[in-house]
């Protein structure tokens, strides 16, 4: 099996990278230690008095593509309000672009569990992704002309050209189906050109193809630009070529490291306290199969909608 | 207050037996009762439903549309009961057909209902204009009045709110199941658009019922009150409707009694009475979640230590 | 020449000059606030505080007080508590129809307790609350409603871009540092102003078509965000000239019906206009080509 990282290349291989502004992200020289995007020692969180995770430690640097795993309940898109600084953690230390959380989210893109728009919706999806650029400014746009707005309108030219939505852009957003307003979204989380992506399940509610175009868009994003990205991920298996590293939570602890280190049978058995056994088809194919009842299967989104995760408590208590 | 004790109406007695006795011994008050009754058990039934549906915005547009109905009918000079029933189950049939999906649903569809719900009653206006002998008012049709129902309108309500009743009960079940879920019970083989269209129209026909006692002003009052406080009390369909329509006869009966006594409109005590009730499920509900929320993390810190 | 001028002659009349003063004003910023409501779906929000705004009239009436601190102080102070019912500063409609179906009922006692115990021309009070009577403004009453209302159109253009954001992607504005819970409540606040106004003008049973007809009409107008605020304020200003013009015009008919009539008529006619689907293409061409 190729290296994440090689395979990553290749499939972004054809593509023309969009001009960068190279000054506004740090130089790809730079490693991880020097300069990590996200920083958590010993983080824990508490939701309503209930302890959902605790000693996470993880060190992300530019230009990584980390996903967050685990089973329902388990505090997953709390990990991202954490990193947005909507949560407290309730113990250890968390650092987002070098400041605390909250302090830096101008440099961060995110994309929320998604909730569709309504049919009735009539705005188009280019005015979606400029709210992006500047919809925390107050006042409303006066003048159309000058070098900022020509610039704004550029940026947002190009980001819709890099999600591939131009052909939808100018329809409105309600009528774009479920893949089309994801792309949009995605363009709207990129348009300020952030240094951290935090993608929540941005793959739900998306069909095979859509997920992995979507996957290879971020991925692309990911390693050309220096983005680092993290994303909560259901399903380890679209994304799992295109992974630096693997963060899976499960029943009060974590695990962090490739995926290869991660998603073995010994450390999910540690993980859930009873024994887990992962299995790998030819395809490269995860299954990761428990005893007696299996707690979380990731081979597709139907059959991890059968399976019952140890710490089943639903979608809603994680978000 | 002043005003109840300089008015010359009939005085208040600790003994319940003769008040009611009193109270009913004239045949205008035994009307009111009646119909008060009719129009409880209707609205609090349906209201359930409005409820559960998320209708609300469209339940209060029926009963505004109802007053331009019986306005434009006292200026033809016809019964205004026929106004209320043309116009409310002929705006059902228009908010059904546009395709009303649900409270706050389609931002297009909440500009139609709120442009045809002020655009009605400026047309109600216009009428009482170029009637302008105001009969009692535009007030009474507005706010409700309990004096003068005659025995012929009794037997109309009746006979209208039994129709309404039974429809509703012969719909029941695969309304709930498309209120609840449409998207399943449509792929059940339940005729979901129809079952809307159905129940627009009858909530129509029970708004211009209403309309006629609480005024259509408070028609909604009698519809949303008791259901919302039933549903914030309980979570089972049976229950739920039995005991909106228990509150719903309760707020009218009592309203009736109290605006026998006191010279002020009856809309303004059954909507009272019926708040009240709300007001105190929800703190009670309020309290409940809190006294747990608190509670929780007490537990914990006691866990851990 | 002459024929305009004799158009025009009517204005010479302080009372059509102060109706027009107060009515455009009062139109723009129902029209920019109606923008924000029908794209938040809050269209019922604003149909409870036009009812409540009777409610307010009234009770101000009934115990003595000037009837405008009534209006904004109800107004104003029941759409902050329906923000405080709701979750993020949008209220549930069973929450809000409890609400003021009773404040409805409070309103019915309090026009009974006026019309009952003063004399016997007050019961005109109540219906000039319902339907409006914007013929009637003073001089001083019509320039406070017009500072008023062009004190709302400045603060909903100071605030337009934040709360489009905050409508459209909550959790996104909230992350970026938007206040999304506070431009709730402000915008409940702004809406609880403009309801009092534009009860003076059209009447409290009346301004829902104020608020929803002209914001409707551009919403099937315009896809983009901000040029539909803009024609929502203009078609809002244009039927309200068309009304106060057709009811001098024709004096049995009630200006509160007359501003309506148009606002509804504008409103149905744009449903004869093609929605514009065609137009997203064409302009995507041009923008290919341009880059």
């Amino acid at each position: 099996m190729l290296h994440p990282m090689a395979k990553a290349r290749t499939a972004a291989e054809g593509t023309v990278p969009p001009p960068r502004a190279p000054a506004s992200e740090p130089p790809a020289a730079l490693t991880v230690a020097d300069d990590p995007v996200i920083a958590l020692r010993g983080a824990a969180v508490r939701v309503a008095g209930r302890a959902l995770w605790s000693g996470v430690d993880l060190c992300i640097g530019a230009g990584e593509f980390v996903a967050v795993l685990g089973p329902n309940g388990v505090g997953k898109s709390t990990m991202i309000k954490v990193l947005l600084g909507m949560l407290p953690a309730a113990d250890g230390e968390v650092r987002v672009l070098g400041a605390r959380p909250g302090q830096a989210n101008h440099r961060i893109g995110y994309l929320p569990q998604r909730r569709s728009f309504d049919p009735s919706m009539r705005i188009r999806g280019v005015d979606v992704v400029r709210l992006g650029l500047d919809g925390d400014r107050w006042g409303i746009p006066l003048w159309p002309f000058g070098a900022r707005r020509r610039a704004a309108r550029r940026r947002i030219e190009e980001v819709i050209e890099l999600v591939g939505a131009s052909t939808y852009a100018y329809r409105p957003i309600g009528t774009c189906s479920g893949g089309e307003q994801q792309r949009l979204l995605i363009a709207q989380a990129l348009v300020r050109r952030p240094e951290l992506l935090l993608l929540d399940e941005p793959l739900d509610s998306l069909d095979l193809p859509n997920q992995s175009a979507v996957t290879a868009l971020i991925s692309r994003i990911c390693h050309q630009e220096n983005v680092a990205v993290v994303m909560v991920a259901h399903d380890v298996n679209p994304i799992l070529h295109h992974l630096d590293r693997v963060l899976y939570l499960a029943e009060g602890g974590a695990a962090s490291g490739t995926p290869e280190e991660v998603i073995t049978s010994p450390t999910l058995t540690r993980l859930y306290g009873t024994p887990v056994e992962v299995l790998r088809t030819s395809a490269g194919r995860l299954a990761v199969i428990g005893q007696p009842e299996a707690p979380a299967l990731h081979t597709d989104r139907h059959a991890d909608r059968h399976a019952v995760g140890p710490a089943a408590g639903g979608d809603h208590a994680a978000g | 207050m002043l005003l109840a004790e300089t008015a010359a109406g009939p005085a208040w007695s600790w003994n319940l037996i003769t008040d009611v006795q009193e109270m009913w011994s004239f045949p205008f008050m035994v009307n009111a009762f009646r119909a008060g009754t009719i129009v409880a058990v209707v609205s609090a039934a349906m209201g359930y439903f409005v409820v559960l549906r998320r209708q609300t915005f469209a339940a209060h547009t029926l009963s505004t549309v109802a007053f331009p109905g019986a306005a434009g009918a006292v200026l033809l000079g016809i019964s205004a009961v026929y106004g209320y029933f043309t116009v409310c189950v002929a705006a059902a049939v228009v908010i059904a057909a546009v395709g009303w999906r649900g409270g706050g649903g389609g931002a297009d569809e909440a500009a139609l209902t709120g442009t045809v719900q002020a655009f009605l009653p400026a047309c109600g206006f216009l009428f009482i204009a170029l009637y302008k002998g105001l009969l009692g008012g535009p007030q009474s049709l507005l706010f409700g009045t309990f004096l003068g129902i005659t025995t012929s309108q009794v037997t109309v309500l009746l006979g209208v709110g039994a129709a309404v009743l039974a429809a509703l009960a012969l719909i029941g079940r695969p309304l709930l199941f498309a209120s609840v879920d449409p998207q399943v019970a449509a792929g059940r083989g339940v005729p979901v658009r129809a079952l809307s269209v159905t129940f627009l129209v009858l909530l129509g026909a029970a708004t211009a019922e209403a309309s006629q006692i609480t005024g259509t002003l408070l028609v909604f009052a009698l519809m949303v009150i008791p259901a919302a406080t039933a549903q914030t009390t309980t979570g089972r369909p049976g229950t739920g409707l039995a005991l909106a329509v228990f509150l719903a006869l309760a707020a009218t009966w009592l309203g009736l009694t109290t605006a026998y006594y006191w010279p002020y409109p009856l809309g303004f005590f059954v909507t009272s009475y019926a708040f009240a009730g709300y007001l105190l499920v929800r703190s009670g509900r309020t309290l409940h979640t809190w006294l747990s929320r608190t509670r929780a993390p007490l537990l914990y810190k006691e866990a851990t230590a | 020449m002459t024929g305009l001028l004799s158009a025009l002659a009517p204005l010479d009349q302080p009372f059509l000059q102060h109706a027009l003063l107060a009515g455009t004003a009062i139109a723009a910023a129902s029209g920019l606030v109606g923008h924000f409501l029908v794209l938040r779906a809050q269209i019922f929000t604003a149909d409870a505080l036009s009812h409540v705004a009777f409610t307010g009239a009234m009770g101000a009436l009934a115990l003595g007080y000037d009837l405008h601190m009534g209006l904004f102080g109800c107004t104003v102070g029941i759409a902050l508590l329906f923000g405080a019912l709701g979750r993020k500063a949008r209220p549930d409609d069973v929450v809000i129809g409890s609400v003021f179906s009773w404040i409805l009922g409070l309103g019915a006692f309090f026009i009974t307790l006026y019309t009952t115990s003063r004399s016997t021309t007050n019961g005109h009070a109540g219906i000039s609350v319902l339907f409006g009577s914007i013929f009637g403004l003073s001089a001083g009453r019509a320039s406070a409603a017009a500072l008023v209302a062009t004190a709302i159109c400045l603060l909903m253009l100071l605030i337009a871009r934040p709360l489009l954001f905050a409508t459209l992607d909550e959790a996104v504005a909230a992350a970026r540092g938007v206040p999304v819970r506070t431009l709730g409540f402000g915008f409940l606040a702004v809406t609880g102003v403009c309801a009092a106004e534009a009860t003076q003008a059209v009447g409290s049973l009346l301004l829902l078509g104020l608020l929803a007809a002209p914001a409707g009409a551009a919403a099937r107008l315009t896809d983009r965000p901000y040029r539909a605020l803009a024609l929502s304020a203009l078609l809002a200003v244009l039927e309200m000239w068309a009304g106060l013009a057709a009811s001098y015009a024709v004096p049995t008919m009630p200006p509160g019906f007359a501003i309506m009539a148009a606002a509804t008529a504008v409103y149905a006619a744009t449903f004869l206009v093609r929605r514009p689907a065609g137009r997203g293409r064409l302009r995507l061409r041009t923008a290919a080509t341009g880059t």
